[in-house]
Formats: structure tokens, sequence, C-alpha cells
């Protein structure tokens, strides 16, 4: 998760996705054009983007395409969010057991 | 089906699983309930089978046909939705699942394809990958989905 936020916390490498999402599936080439740097510069940042799942490529005939992939992020959201829900669902089931059935204790 | 066309859209998740358990996770009805906003999924699973994802009150939000089926790696369905509603046009399109065990986890690669020009509608929809990728893997590593109807299933175990 560390590696996901290290890798977000580059401008560069933030604007390549903003240029995937914009157009999904570029070769490096295609995403160069777009940016203002040197193409190794631009594979490197991509490497980075790769390593941590944000970036996934598939290749196609000679072209290797890259795509944006936002599961990670996804995931990250999902481990607060469950927590927090988690808690109130608990408190919820809780609730609804004792105002459901009074008289008994915590079964289901 | 436009032949070699590039995908729109490929998402990837690592799970810390067996193939064969997310394999049965991608084709079971009850596992699908689970993570997949209470839908099932239903096909007799073979290559030219009708597909559906249905809803509880029994319509379905997508059907297509069975073109795939090579457990635990591969799964390929066509992916048919009418947005607008009944009259309305449908939306084809195509979906792969590609499972590659690495180590103690499972490379899973959706790769959402072939969709008629100018599909922003089925594109958008097409954006709920990622949730239900996340569901998922949360399903299969820690036993919970917490996704719409889970309500009641973390009620009962807690």
């Amino acid at each position: 998760m560390d590696s996901v936020f290290k890798a977000l916390a580059d401008q560069t490498r933030r604007q390549l996705l903003d240029r995937l999402f914009e157009e999904n599936g570029q070769t490096l080439g295609e995403l160069c054009q777009r940016m203002e740097m040197s193409r190794q510069a631009v594979s490197k940042h991509l490497a980075i983007l790769e390593a941590v799942n944000l970036v996934v490529t598939v290749r196609r005939g000679r072209r290797k395409l890259h795509y944006l992939n936002p599961v990670p992020i996804h995931d990250i959201q999902r481990r607060w969010m469950s927590k927090y829900d988690r808690r109130r669902l608990s408190a919820l089931g809780e609730l609804k057991k004792g105002l459901e059935d009074p008289h008994h204790e915590g079964s289901q | 089906m436009k032949a070699a066309s590039k995908p729109k859209f490929v998402y990837r998740s690592y799970i810390a699983t067996t193939p064969e358990k997310l394999w049965q996770a991608l084709t079971s009805p009850e596992f699908t309930s689970r993570y997949w906003g209470n839908r099932t999924i239903h096909s007799v699973w073979e290559e030219g089978a009708p597909v559906e994802m249905r809803r509880k009150d029994g319509g379905h939000d997508w059907h297509g046909e069975v073109l795939r089926f090579d457990p635990p790696r591969t799964l390929a369905y066509t992916f048919c939705v009418r947005p607008g509603g009944e009259g309305a046009p449908e939306l084809r399109s195509r979906v792969t699942f590609e499972l590659k065990p690495l180590g103690e986890t499972v490379m899973l690669t959706v790769t959402h394809e072939d969709f008629e020009p100018d599909d922003s509608l089925l594109e958008s929809i097409s954006h709920g990958w990622p949730a239900i990728l996340s569901s998922l893997k949360s399903l299969l590593e820690t036993g919970s989905p917490l996704e719409y109807g889970a309500w009641e299933e973390v009620c009962d175990s807690e």
C-alpha cells in the first residue's frame, strides 16, 4: 500500500495516469508524444506504475499497450470503508437482536 | 465481432487464493451473490451456452453467450446490456477473465473489449469492474465482501 501512495506522490506519474484516463491502451510512443520528457524517463515512470498495478500492460501483436488500472485504489478505499462500516453494522446487528427478541441473548 | 481491435479496458487484481476457488467465485451463483451486489450468475457453462446475471427481482442486468470455458484459466462471454430499458437498443461487448497463479496469489485480468462504436453508455458500465474486483478480493481473502446486500450477513456473523 505504501508503494501505491509513493507511486501516486509524483506529478509526472499522475499526469501519465491522466493521459491513460483520456485514452486507454496507449503504447509508450503514444504516451511520449503527450509528455514533454524523454522516452527513457516516461518508460521509468511507467515501470513504477506497473509495479504497483496502477498500470497494466497487454501485448497485441508487436504493440505493448498500457491501461489505467484503478483496482488498487478501490482496494485501499475498501480497507477503511469496510472497517468503518463493520463497526456500525455490528452495532446495528446488536440493536436488531435486542429489539426483535429482548428476552433472548445473542442467538440467531 | 470486430477482430483484433484493441481492448477498451483492462483491469487486474492480485488475489491471495487458488485458481480453483477464484474460478468458482466467477461461475457460481452462490458466490457472485456475495460480492456482485446480490446478483446471481446463471449458465450451464459450456461454450455457446447462454449466461445471465440475475437480480433478486427476477430481471437481469446483462446476458450473453459463453465464448470460452477453460477452467481454471480462461472464461469469456459476450456482455449485452440494455441501459435504456425495454425497447432501447442492446449494447454488446465482450468480457474475458484470465487467471494466472503466481506463488500464493492468483493474477486475475479482466479485459473488456469489442464495444460498438461510440458506446459511452457501456463504457460507463465498465467502470464498475474495479469495485466488483475489490469486493471479490475482499471476499476471497477475508471472507467478508461488505457489498450492498451483505448487511444481514455481517450482522448475523458478529
